[in-house]
């Protein structure tokens, strides 16, 4: 296994203008020094509450916006200070799945000719050697070759996202970013899809980057996990270990709101009160301070360091190694 | 058991559209009892809310309800055929937003950008009591300190795009508990918030149920949701009621091969990292492609020939409390 992507104290700022001349007031810190790698034939998942920053992370990673500052090391050159000239090779290798297979492909386009078209910008000129490409790709994500000259608004949306996915691997990608491929899709359909991705990435050893909110979904994804909070990762680790046994006090809080589809196990829920922070005005010390029923008045001025308390499973909490956190696997369900 | 109060028969509410007719719910029956949660689930475009806006007599054209009963027990104790009511009459409206409440899942486009949630409230207050307009704004006031929004005093006075999305939602439950329903409604009210934020919701919910006896119908997708929170079920798929049954009997002894695969289908946090999911082959067929037989027979693995892909299967009762509509269920007696 070889590293592929590595991102070293990522941070985004986006700038709050405000009064008639648009000054700079303040700053969104979107993104503060985040760091992860990711290795080939890997899934690590980004996961915390809405506007904690997810989107803006692995939209730095593929440089549709440009970070402030820090590393983003693929295939050992640095994407974030790269010419937009010199990216363009690497781009070809890092590719995106959508969450809304309904507005991410041309409706004027055939099936044809949306996953053809990445050949066809690289290169990829005789008709004959595209199409019997585009031919295996759609074998790849399983749809019928029949489909090949049709519209996508003939798609339902598990199968839109199938086309989606085929684009993505046109060009023998090494790392696919996938911001919350599934949740606009039903159950059922959502069930082949995580299936799917999860086949093509074995076979393919393709890095990824997961997105998602749903906590259920990244368990039955993801190598790795991390959680981040008001723009900082504040707890990473192996799949198992996080669900099992959660070393941050947000983890252990959002592991415990996640319904658990079974009415023998209804569960006292740790309620968290209040709501995500600012990130433009985030709380003192730890971020999650105010919200955390163990928090103390250390908590309140010093910032936590992202300390490893086992072999990968490193956590950003003062407190980290004086408190037991409850996981899902665990005892904290009743009945 | 008591009686309920709230009785669906055999509901059908159809779209009449130049393209042909939807039959969006084909065929509903359940009840409601005072203190206890029916849980409605099923995928996208199974019916659950054009049941939720037949009950309250809101269908958009050109949908209406083609037959059927919606029977409400009065406080009084006299029943009320909600099919019967002129949808934009008195006794109708009176109901509406009295002593049925109702909760959408978008806050933002059910909350008015251009008046105050305070204001929101006073006039969804004073539409169901004669009360003046500084009591009103008390008894706003007192409402949004129920639903647990923060300085309910000057919340008051905010705009609904001055609150994060958690908030917009409790000031959602507040609008509907403003006419102090005996049913609350709920369409999705977590689906587009945070597990976190959900949690809150949900809990919110519990203890108004708790405290105030309400009887609550929760509209959801998220199977996770509905073995939290449901005392009863119902699974619906393509417009018809599938399965209905104690949640307990839903999740442990699923009768319908739909709720048994759905079950299967669904993610949980207990799998283990990297466990692909049983999937359900196919996806829902298009509203004017509704298949003949069983709906749910292409996608069935468990389907008859000759039977299942011809004849509409009748709803068969298994024990007291469960039913589900499934020629598999049809057994001679032994
Ligand atoms: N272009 C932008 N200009 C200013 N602020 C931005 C911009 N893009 C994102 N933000 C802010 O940065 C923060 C992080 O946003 P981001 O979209 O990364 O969150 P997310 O974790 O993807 O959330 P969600 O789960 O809702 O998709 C938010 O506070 C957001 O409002
Ligand atoms: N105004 C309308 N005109 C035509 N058809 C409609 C209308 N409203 C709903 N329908 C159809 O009625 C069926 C049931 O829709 P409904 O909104 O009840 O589904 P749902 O179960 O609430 O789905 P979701 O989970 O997506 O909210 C669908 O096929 C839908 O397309
Ligand atoms: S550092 Fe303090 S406030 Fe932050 S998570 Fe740990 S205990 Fe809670
Ligand atoms: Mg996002
Ligand atoms: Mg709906």
């Amino acid at each position: 296994m070889s590293t592929v992507l590595d991102v070293r104290s990522l941070r985004k700022l986006f700038p709050i203008r405000s009064g008639l001349l648009s000054r700079v007031s303040g700053h969104v810190k979107a993104v503060d020094d985040v760091s992860f790698t990711i290795d080939s034939g890997e899934t690590l998942s980004l996961v915390g509450e809405s506007g904690c920053g997810k989107t803006t992370t692995s939209r730095c990673i593929l440089r549709a916006i440009a970070p402030t500052s820090g590393e983003i090391l693929f295939q050992g050159q640095d994407v974030a200070k790269l010419e937009r000239r010199e990216l363009r090779p690497l781009r070809r290798q890092m590719q995106m799945i959508f969450q809304d297979p309904f507005s991410s492909l041309n409706p004027r386009m055939t099936i044809s000719e949306i996953i053809g078209e990445p050949l066809l910008v690289n290169g990829m000129t005789d008709t004959a050697e595209r199409n019997a490409r585009v031919a295996e790709l759609l074998e790849l994500v399983q749809l019928p070759s029949a489909y090949l000259n049709r519209f996508p608004h003939a798609f339902s949306g598990g199968q839109r996202q199938r086309i989606g996915i085929a684009r993505a691997l046109a060009l023998h990608p090494s790392l696919i970013v996938a911001d919350e491929p599934v949740s606009a899709l039903d159950v059922s359909v959502q069930a082949q899809i995580v299936n799917l991705m999860i086949e093509l990435q074995d076979r393919l050893g393709l890095a990824m980057l997961f997105v998602a909110h749903d906590l259920s979904v990244v368990k039955h994804v993801s190598h790795r996990v991390a959680v981040m909070y008001v723009g900082r990762i504040v707890e990473i680790a192996p799949t198992k270990a996080l669900f099992a046994s959660p070393g941050h006090p947000y983890t252990e809080a959002l592991l415990s709101a996640v319904p658990v589809p079974d009415p023998r196990r209804r569960a006292s829920r740790i309620v968290l009160e209040g709501d995500v922070a600012d990130p433009s005005n985030p709380p003192s010390g730890c971020h999650f301070h105010p919200r955390c029923r163990y928090a103390t008045d250390r908590c309140k001025v010093e910032t936590p360091p992202l300390v490893e308390i086992a072999p990968g499973h490193a956590v950003r909490c003062l407190r980290a190694d004086e408190i037991s956190l409850k996981g899902v696997d665990g005892g904290h369900t009743t009945n | 058991m008591a009686d309920p109060i709230l009785s669906i028969r055999d509901l059908h509410t159809y779209f009449f559209a130049d393209e042909g007719v939807v039959r969006a719910v084909d065929g509903t029956s359940f009840d409601l009892y005072a203190g206890q949660t029916l849980g409605i689930v099923g995928e996208s475009g199974c019916g659950k809310s054009v049941t939720a806006r037949s009950i309250l007599r809101i269908v958009d054209r050109p949908g209406r309800i083609v037959s059927g009963e919606i029977l409400l027990r009065r406080a009084d104790g006299s029943v009320t055929d909600m099919v019967k009511l002129p949808a934009d009459g008195r006794e109708a409206r009176a109901i509406r937003g009295g002593e049925i409440g109702l909760v959408f899942q978008e806050p933002m486009s059910s909350l008015s950008a251009f008046h105050t949630i305070g204001n929101q409230l006073i006039e969804a207050v004073r539409l169901h009591a004669p009360l003046s307009k500084k009591q009103a704004r008390a008894r706003a006031i007192e409402l949004l300190a129920m639903v647990g929004i923060p300085r309910p005093e000057q919340r008051v006075d905010a705009y609904s795009f001055e609150l994060s999305g958690g908030l917009r939602q409790r000031v959602m439950v507040a609008l509907a508990l403003a006419g102090e329903p005996r049913v609350l409604i709920a369409d999705e009210p977590t689906t587009a918030l945070d597990v976190t934020t959900q949690a809150q919701i949900l809990e919110l919910i519990r203890s108004l149920q708790r405290d105030r006896d309400l009887a609550v119908i929760l509209i959801t997708h998220d199977m996770g949701v509905i073995a939290e929170m449901a005392d009863d079920v119902v699974v619906m798929y393509l417009g018809k009621e599938v399965e209905k049954g104690p949640v307990d009997a839903i999740f442990h002894a699923p009768l319908h091969p739909y709720t048994r695969a759905l079950l299967r289908s669904i993610p949980n946090v207990l799998a283990e990292p990297r466990e692909k999911l049983a999937t359900i082959a196919g996806s829902i067929p298009h509203p004017f492609a509704r298949p003949r037989g069983c709906p749910f027979h292409p996608r069935c693995t468990e389907a008859i020939q000759g039977l299942c892909d011809v004849a509409f299967p009748e709803t068969f009762d298994v024990g007291a409390q469960q039913a589900a509509a499934c020629h598999l269920l049809n057994k001679p007696a032994a």
